[in-house]
């Protein structure tokens, strides 16, 4: 069923979300706690429409990773369902690894070998021969721009073409379902964006259904025409990107005051003001929403002036992911982010 | 069927990243040479002790060094699974459908091919230095079929362990922890009817011995093949189980990522 429905879109050149289709990816109530105690998921669900790219977003140690290590056969969850191209990953392990490519979070590239010998190599496994397998590494070798490059151990390879490559690998089968864990984490932003066009064309023109994990919000905004937030093990949000936005009212204002003994005096000169709510900061800086940002600027501005406090900068931007993190987990982005790679390394 | 198709292809990956390696092939192979020239060296009048039963020392020595050289190539094959676990090669290769087996025994297809080229190149250099086998070429090449049998459970060990631990230095450590006891307990140096009492009971139960033991006989002028073939099956039979734990220890791996 997922397969008709992935070759049709691929010949029709596009790739549209069909609700009637069933879920290429579906996670219900996971839960895993690794020894030790520490619980990674806590009963993480949601769902993913054939051709579509679905973005799982959190900070560091939210579990991401553990999620795409269950859906790809490499760990087991404790309990709930998980089903991948209507397999079920923890009955059919082996039908499951046919059906998916996977981009780990290492690289998985062979660094003593070449370019074309670790796609062979990866081609073989799959039960990939011949002329087939031959033609199959060649062309995407020269879609990613390797071919240049394919004969050289990829020990010499930069960053960027590690990632390229190692993307290629997770396609020389012709996935349905591709899993890509933290694509462009540690790229340059040239190569990301690289990456970023990537992806897109995977789902837009060949209908392979991602689901791409990433730490940074603005990727996710950009990629996942869906997305779940993810905190502590579990999905606090979930939604098209403009949806959960949207879910913001308004704008949100961002202050930064000369002096940082002012903060407290200004919150409390800021609430006096209806129009902003929301009013948090740290240090010199503080933030809050308005309905219509750039109309209660000089308001606030003004009021803080009169009470002899200095702005040193002011700016009005829409809701942008990170204030959706911030109201759905109730702390900052970066915050947890780094209290996660904290815990990671401890 | 699959799993004999993947195994060649990971030996095949195996053999060609060890044949970039020129320097690490040259440590390979200079390294036995050493050991032959400098213990034959060293204990060469060993044998007028009474009773040490071997007409010159570099003619006991030379099968000696053959399974000792094995036995240590074999020990750090776990070295390979460490990195294909820090690059993230395993990890790919476990969420594909490759065979769990073949991740084994590629390494030790790899390792067998490398045991065979050393021990040729050591017995060469022992008749270069005047030892006589008067087993002949039959002797050599079941002295050597015993080298490999030994070098394939110490293989897969190092590998499971490699999978359990997860550290270079836990490899390294069980391996130089394992070994070199294990070659000193074994008449790879020393004949076996000078070792004391207990020592002589000990030996009996160690692999190591059974394939210095047999290929020494192989290489005798009336070898006694019953024991040596009975060597052998033990050697064989140890690999199995050995290969079966290495394959058991990717579940106790998947289970901890």
């Amino acid at each position: 069923m997922a397969h008709a429905e992935a070759l049709n879109s691929f010949e029709s050149g596009v790739a549209r979300p069909r609700q009637s289709a069933p879920p290429a990816i579906e996670v219900r109530d996971l839960v895993k706690t690794y020894r030790g105690g520490v619980r990674a998921l806590d009963g993480l669900s949601f769902s993913v429409h054939a051709g579509t790219i679905f973005g799982l977003v959190g900070p560091n140690g939210a579990g991401k990773s553990t999620t795409v290590k269950i859906l790809t056969t490499l760990s087991r969850a404790d309990s709930g369902i998980a089903k991948v191209a209507s397999l079920d990953v923890m009955q059919e392990p082996a039908r499951v690894r046919l059906a998916i490519g996977c981009v780990g979070q290492k690289s998985g590239i062979d660094s003593a070998s070449t370019g074309r010998e670790n796609l062979t190599l990866q081609g073989r496994v799959y039960g990939l021969r011949g002329k087939e397998l031959r033609e199959g590494v060649a062309g995407l070798l020269e879609r990613f721009g390797l071919a240049q490059a394919g004969d050289r151990v990829t020990r010499t390879y930069s960053g960027g073409m590690q990632r390229k490559l190692d993307v290629a690998m997770g396609l020389i089968h012709r996935p349905q379902v591709l899993f890509l864990d933290e694509p462009t984490t540690g790229l340059d932003p040239e190569a990301r964006a690289d990456m970023w066009r990537e992806i897109t064309r995977l789902a837009n023109e060949e209908g392979i259904t991602i689901l791409l994990t990433t730490h940074y919000l603005e990727e996710a905004d950009r990629l996942a025409q869906r997305l779940a937030v993810v905190d502590r093990g579990r999905v606090v949000a979930e939604g098209t990107p403009e949806d959960l936005k949207r879910g913001l009212r308004g704008d949100t204002i961002h202050m930064e005051l000369a002096q940082s003994e002012d903060a407290e005096r200004s919150r409390g000169v800021l609430s006096g003001l209806a129009e902003l709510r929301e009013i948090a900061g740290e240090g010199r800086q503080l933030h809050a929403r308005a309905d219509r940002g750039a109309e209660t600027v000089p308001q606030a501005l003004a009021a803080l002036e009169s009470a002899g406090i200095k702005v040193a900068s002011i700016t009005v931007s829409r809701p942008s992911l990170d204030d959706v993190y911030l109201r759905h987990a109730g702390r900052a982005f970066r915050e947890a982010d780094e209290a996660g790679a904290e815990r990671k390394t401890t | 069927m699959t799993a004999v198709t993947h195994s060649l292809y990971m030996a095949v990956r195996h053999m060609r990243n060890l044949a970039r390696q020129p320097l690490y092939i040259m440590f390979t192979l200079v390294q036995p040479v050493i050991w032959l020239v400098l213990f034959g060296q060293l204990f060469k009048n060993i044998v007028r002790l009474p009773g040490f039963g071997a007409p010159s020392y570099v003619d006991f020595l030379t099968p000696g060094v053959v399974v000792m050289t094995v036995l240590f190539g074999a020990g750090w094959s776990g070295m390979g699974i460490i990195h294909d676990l820090d690059l993230g090669v395993m990890d790919r290769f476990l969420v594909s459908p490759v065979s769990r087996v073949a991740l084994i025994a590629g390494r030790l297809v790899q390792l067998g091919v490398v045991a065979v080229i050393q021990s040729v190149l050591i017995v060469v250099l022992g008749l270069i230095m005047g030892a006589r086998f008067p087993g002949g070429i039959l002797g050599v090449v079941v002295l050597i079929v015993c080298a490999v049998l030994l070098s394939l459970p110490v293989g897969a060990l190092s590998c499971a362990i490699a999978l359990l631990a997860r550290k270079e230095e836990t490899v390294i450590g069980a391996s130089n922890f394992i070994l070199l006891p294990l070659t000193f307990l074994s008449s790879v140096f020393m004949a076996e009817s000078l070792m004391p009492a207990w020592m002589q009971t000990v030996v009996r139960f160690n692999p190591v011995q059974w394939a210095a033991d047999a290929g020494r006989m192989a290489l005798s002028a009336h070898p006694d093949w019953g024991s040596v073939l009975a060597r052998a099956v033990l050697l064989a039979a140890l690999s199995v189980v050995s290969a079966w734990l290495a394959t058991r220890a990717f579940r106790a791996y998947q289970r901890s990522v």
